[in-house]
């Protein structure tokens, strides 16, 4: 007999446990998709606003600002990688990590020593096992990020790329970022967010539309000074944001797959259960039948 | 009377929008009122209450952490990381934070940080008092 039909029993029953968790965190990972994805959208105007600021700017005044200008001879680059704090989401932080190991040795190749801001705990421990520097990390917001964290990390990332590359700083800063295409799909993307291109969005203006022009208060430079952080704040928000989506929606599939599986496998033990049960009077009858022919034999041998 | 379209946006959401007859805000260099039709203006702004009058002659409050201000074709928006509106800012909780951080920099032991709390307690206090004012409580 393969397995008796105890252990078959419970067997089913520790997968039949499995799949309440699993479908539960399918539904929670359901439930939050919603909230991340209104959070995006209710991000928009703030994004589209300060896209208009900037393109303002960037058509009226010659901008030479530190944000802005390529280093002339670059030796350090910062590459911020959003991974998930927890695991049980398919392949969402494995293939961020891949990207950021292409975008890694890209940067080698062009001679660029690599800084690491790992953003979630996958990440965060995947470089640590292979023992690879990490400049500064950041964790436990992976599904849920606010504005505050934006805030914090992008301050940290200007700060260094403010640095001469000597002094500890780096002359570029890259993201790697899932970005929530739909519900199906969530795709990997490398960005560079500083030194900004300013070009990026300008749409030139059409014939019959007469470009505003602007006053500055209290003028270019400083407005540009302040505006420009804020600039970059909003793209890390930009990017928390999609991240946290896209591992939602990663967590979700995982978990609906994960569900389907426990569910197929409840049927094939329930059969086998079955058969094993069957066997089981089988052979008892078989027992019994065996047994009484035994005995009438004897009897008539007396 | 002549209106202009007014959108309070802060990083998170769209915190008002509407029709406003005027606009007061407080940029680095001072007080500034926007009414209709004025010319295309980027400003930066101070931690400070801003105020407008709304089409139907209400007066919003809104409690601005720095940011901009952004004219253009008789559209005006307020952009800034964080935004309170009027209603929302506590007059005690205001002045508490308000005693609470002017101890330290009475002392003389302020950072850049405590300095921004500080100008932050002062504007909240401001906006909170402004919007009893104007809702005559």
């Amino acid at each position: 007999m393969p397995a008796s039909l105890r252990e078959l029993r419970q067997r089913r029953q520790s997968v039949a446990a499995t799949k309440k968790i699993t479908r539960a965190m399918e539904l929670i990972a359901a439930s939050r998709i919603i909230k991340a994805q209104q959070a995006a959208s209710a991000a928009l105007p703030f994004t589209r606003e300060l896209n208009r600021a900037v393109s303002a700017l960037a058509t009226h005044a010659e901008v030479d600002h530190p944000l802005i200008t390529d280093a002339e001879n670059p030796k350090r680059a910062a590459l911020v990688m959003l991974t998930s704090d927890r695991g049980l989401a398919g392949a969402y932080s494995s293939n961020v990590i891949k990207m950021a190991q292409r975008v890694t040795e890209r940067l080698h190749e062009d001679g660029l020593e690599v800084v690491r801001f790992p953003i979630g705990r996958k990440g965060i421990s995947w470089l640590s096992f292979r023992g690879l520097p990490i400049e500064q990390s950041w964790e436990g917001f992976s599904d849920k990020p606010s504005y505050a964290h934006a805030h914090e990390i992008a301050d940290r990332l200007i700060e260094g790329f403010l640095r001469p590359d000597d002094e500890g700083g780096y002359s570029a800063i890259y993201v790697v970022y899932t970005r929530m295409e739909s519900m199906l799909s969530q795709v990997p993307r490398v960005r560079r967010i500083l030194p900004l291109e300013v070009v990026e969005g300008v749409a030139p203006p059409s014939e019959d539309e007469i470009l505003p022009i602007y006053e500055f208060e209290p003028d270019v430079e400083t407005v540009l000074d302040d505006l420009l952080p804020l600039y970059i704040r909003n793209r890390v928000w930009f990017y928390l944001l999609q991240a946290s989506a896209s591992q939602l929606a990663s967590q979700q599939k995982a978990m609906k797959s994960a569900t389907d599986n426990a569910e197929q496998l409840i049927q094939e033990l329930t059969r086998e259960a079955n058969q094993a049960r069957q066997a089981e009077i089988t052979q008892e009858i078989s027992e019994i039948v065996g047994g009484a022919g035994a005995l009438a034999e004897s009897s008539e041998s007396e | 009377m002549a209106t202009f379209q007014l959108e309070v946006v802060s990083a998170t959401r769209m915190v008002w929008e509407g029709h406003a007859e005027r606009l007061i805000a407080r940029t680095t260099e001072g007080d500034i009122g926007i009414m209709a039709n004025h010319e295309p203006l980027l400003a930066s702004l101070v931690p400070w209450a801003a105020e407008a009058l709304a089409e139907d002659g209400r007066a919003e409050i809104f409690l601005v952490d720095g940011g901009f201000l952004s004219v253009a074709g008789n559209r005006v928006s307020l952009l800034s990381q964080y935004v309170q509106l009027g209603h929302e800012i506590s007059l005690d909780e205001a002045e508490h934070e308000l005693a609470a951080v002017k101890r330290i920099v009475d002392a003389g032991d302020a950072d850049d940080e405590i300095l921004h709390r500080y100008h932050r307690a002062k504007a909240q206090e401001a906006a909170a008092r402004r919007y009893r004012e104007a809702n005559g409580e």
